[in-house]
């Protein structure tokens, strides 16, 4: 088997860990910015200090500790479950904290003219806030998703069989110098897998950009 | 109060791993952001192979994940006689990822210096090099402070990865620790708090300096 198959394999693996470490994040961080940008003090320093912790320790730290340090009765995480986990709950820290910034950006005056109108809080938000902070934010959620891309790498660690996992594995069998292909093409492959995200996220932000504007 | 006691016992090993994790972050930084700075200004040279080089080096730092540039140097380059010991691969792999990351963060900061600055000092007739280093790179910087701070956060996390080249850093002693008692809940806990003792009030400082930057400008 030639190495760039040998890296293949793995990507089917790095798409489902990405990709379902980003729906985790992308709900999750919903309740966790509302509760940043909330009015009471309590819920708000609770919710800092949660954002502030999840990003504070490194992602492979949280991949161990669920791996091998959760243990409820008979249940422990497979190495899957505990890398989409913890990724997923990284994302939500990240997330939240980019649709935090999104909300706040949204003038004063929207809110205050939605009140005028008569406009309940629940439309307010969904309605009027959210729809404007998300085009703002758009580009910063795509950057996190190349980020968590390459983030998903580290998942290699605990033994899930993702590119980097494969890479590793083919190097091992071949000492010579074609040892070295796998690296070089899982590299390569990460560049080549974020260019689609980059470039959706650059069309999405200038179509947005002419709804704002028009 | 069973935990904390454990802890108390465990904190000396870790601190040695600390102590390697934050040497080789400072080595990253140290190394990375003036080698960041030659690259920003490559990727904005009028010279084609310059600027091309330049990009080549910045995108392949940035876009490929850090542990998998780690391996290429500890793993693959070995395969061509090119061997490394692993906490120098470590430094040479972070070093490359924080000088593409500090170069996009301070070609940002010199690109937002106004034009005018550019076409005052042309009036003045000052050289290019002049203009570069007197005039555009301290406001550049100025601006580029918070982004930096960050990336070196992002470095001292990333200092993590070398684990998987067994780098005696403050995640592999956790492992260590961990694999003699099997307390890895234990552990692993204390590792996330060494690591969010440094970077949440760095994280606060950068969030302070990002503030006061923005109310000057």
């Amino acid at each position: 088997m030639d190495a760039f198959s040998a890296v293949l394999q793995g990507l089917p693996m790095t798409i489902v860990l990405t990709l379902s470490a980003f729906a985790i994040g992308i709900v999750g961080a919903v309740p966790l910015a509302v509760g940043l940008s909330s009015s009471n003090i309590v819920v708000r320093l609770a919710c800092r200090l949660f954002v502030d912790l999840v990003r504070g320790v490194p992602i492979i730290v949280w991949l161990f500790l669920l791996k091998f340090g959760i243990q409820v009765g008979t249940f422990k995480f497979n190495p899957v479950g505990a890398a989409i986990v913890g990724l997923g709950v990284v994302s939500i820290a990240y997330l939240a904290e980019i649709y935090r910034g999104g909300l706040e950006s949204v003038p004063r005056g929207q809110n205050e003219a939605a009140d005028a109108l008569g406009l309940s809080r629940g439309t307010t938000f969904l309605r009027v806030l959210v729809p404007q902070a998300f085009r703002i934010v758009s580009p910063s959620i795509a950057t996190y998703l190349t980020g968590l891309l390459k983030d998903s790498s580290i998942a290699s660690t605990i033994i899930v069989a993702e590119m980097v996992f494969q890479s590793q594995a083919f190097a091992r069998q071949h000492p010579t110098m074609e040892g070295i292909l796998p690296y070089v093409l899982v590299g390569i492959l990460y560049i080549v897998l974020s260019l689609p995200v980059a470039y959706l996220s650059r069309s999405l932000d200038a179509r947005m950009r002419k709804a704002v504007y028009a | 109060m069973n935990w904390l006691i454990e802890w108390a016992g465990y904190l000396p090993q870790l601190m040695s791993g600390l102590g390697v994790s934050l040497m080789i972050a400072g080595v990253s930084i140290v190394a990375g952001y003036p080698l960041g700075l030659v690259l920003s200004v490559m990727v904005q040279h009028r010279n084609l192979a310059v600027r091309t080089l330049g990009l080549a080096v910045v995108e392949i730092g940035r876009g490929a994940p850090a542990l998998v540039i780690l391996y290429l140097f500890y793993y693959g380059l070995p395969k061509f006689g090119i061997a490394f010991e692993s906490i120098t691969a470590a430094c040479l792999a972070l070093i490359w990822n924080s000088a593409a990351y500090s170069s996009e963060i301070m070609r940002a900061g010199m690109q937002s210096v106004a034009r005018g600055q550019h076409e005052a000092s042309a009036a003045l007739g000052l050289s290019r090099g002049h203009t570069f280093f007197r005039v555009i790179m301290p406001q550049g910087m100025r601006s580029a402070i918070p982004g930096l701070m960050g990336v070196a956060i992002q470095m001292f996390q990333g200092t993590s990865l070398a684990y998987a080249i067994a780098v005696p850093e403050l995640m592999k002693s956790a492992y260590n620790i961990g694999s003699q008692d099997f307390n890895y809940l234990q552990i692993f806990a204390l590792a996330g708090i060494c690591y969010a003792a440094i970077s949440m009030p760095a994280t606060w400082i950068t969030v302070y300096f990002e503030k006061r930057l923005a109310r000057h400008t």
